[in-house]
């Protein structure tokens, strides 16, 4: 299976990313990690970038890693579906004061309007 | 996350405060207090709890999770209220506090004791006390397809606010802010 992660630097993004490489080592899938700056995180690109490679030489897998700019949510729905992604993987929702869950934005965007079968990790 | 925090411009109220007796719809009769040393009672009402009333992942299903869950709720400042039938916890609901000095809501009744007017004087009995605390804005989140709950939000004094999240926001305003 061919899977598109995407990353944008927060907590839930860390967690997608951990949780994909897991899955990945199980089954062999092949990755692809496609990086976004999303306004809520203040992480530059080239930092996301940086902690993923470390993170998957680390764990030694494999995956390219693609920068996307503009429209996060956008750029990925259009990347997996007109690439033939298998799947999409996304972290995504927070909790509220007091303990509802909440879908950020990007993950809405995504989960609504990609063909490619979408992973929400949370 | 930039949201639209924005209260209505009127306080609403007057609302009655704890305890707050009443007869429902049924002619059961109910006491709304403030929460004690209620956490047993307050498990098993969860533990009772009718899966398709959860919202947005609360209450969370099993004991442990709520358990973990109503640590949470009862931190400091938190206000929490109950309504009691006899000695079953029936109807729960809290306030939190957020980091720009507002409340968020939620209420539970159980599914047994829904429709018949609970829901509303357990609302309103918690603004009261909200407001006897002095929390002037309180907000919280419901699913756009709830209509029941939307309009008892309504009723009691709640405006919808425009926010580009997947669930409705709404707002209140119960004191005028210093």
């Amino acid at each position: 299976m061919e899977i598109l992660l995407g990353v944008g630097g927060s907590e839930h993004s860390r967690r997608a990313l951990e949780e994909t490489i897991e899955r990945v080592q199980e089954t062999g899938d092949e990755l692809t990690v496609a990086i976004f700056s999303s306004e809520e995180v203040e992480t530059t690109l080239t930092d996301i970038e940086a902690d993923i490679r470390d993170t998957l030489e680390e764990v030694d897998v494999e995956a390219e890693v693609r920068r996307i700019r503009g429209h996060p949510g956008g750029e990925l729905v259009q990347l997996a579906d007109e690439e033939g992604f298998d799947r999409l993987v996304i972290g995504g929702g927070t909790r509220s004061p007091l303990g509802k869950v909440q879908l950020g934005s990007i993950a809405e965007f995504v989960v609504l309007n990609a063909e490619t079968p979408v992973t929400l990790i949370r | 996350m930039s949201e639209d925090r924005s209260y209505p411009a009127e306080v609403s109220g007057p609302f009655p405060t704890p305890p707050h007796d009443f007869v429902d719809d049924e002619g059961r009769d109910i006491v709304v207090r403030i929460a004690d040393d209620d956490r047993e009672d307050l498990v098993a009402m969860y533990e009772a709890f009718d899966p398709e009333d959860r919202a947005q992942g609360i209450p969370p299903v099993g004991e442990r999770s709520i358990r973990r869950w109503l640590d949470r709720v009862f931190e400091d400042e938190c206000l929490n209220v109950i309504a009691w039938h006899g000695g079953e916890a029936v109807g729960h609901s809290m306030l939190v506090p957020d980091d720009e000095d507002a409340y968020e809501l939620a209420i539970f009744v159980l599914g047994s004791h829904q429709s018949a007017g609970i829901g509303t004087e357990l609302l309103q009995t918690l603004l009261g006390h909200g407001k006897e605390q002095e929390i002037d804005r309180v907000w919280l989140t419901v699913e756009r397809w709830n209509e029941p709950a939307i309009g008892l939000y309504q009723k009691v004094g709640f405006e919808i606010r425009n926010t580009e999240s997947f669930e409705l926001e709404m707002a209140i305003r119960i004191a005028d802010s210093e």
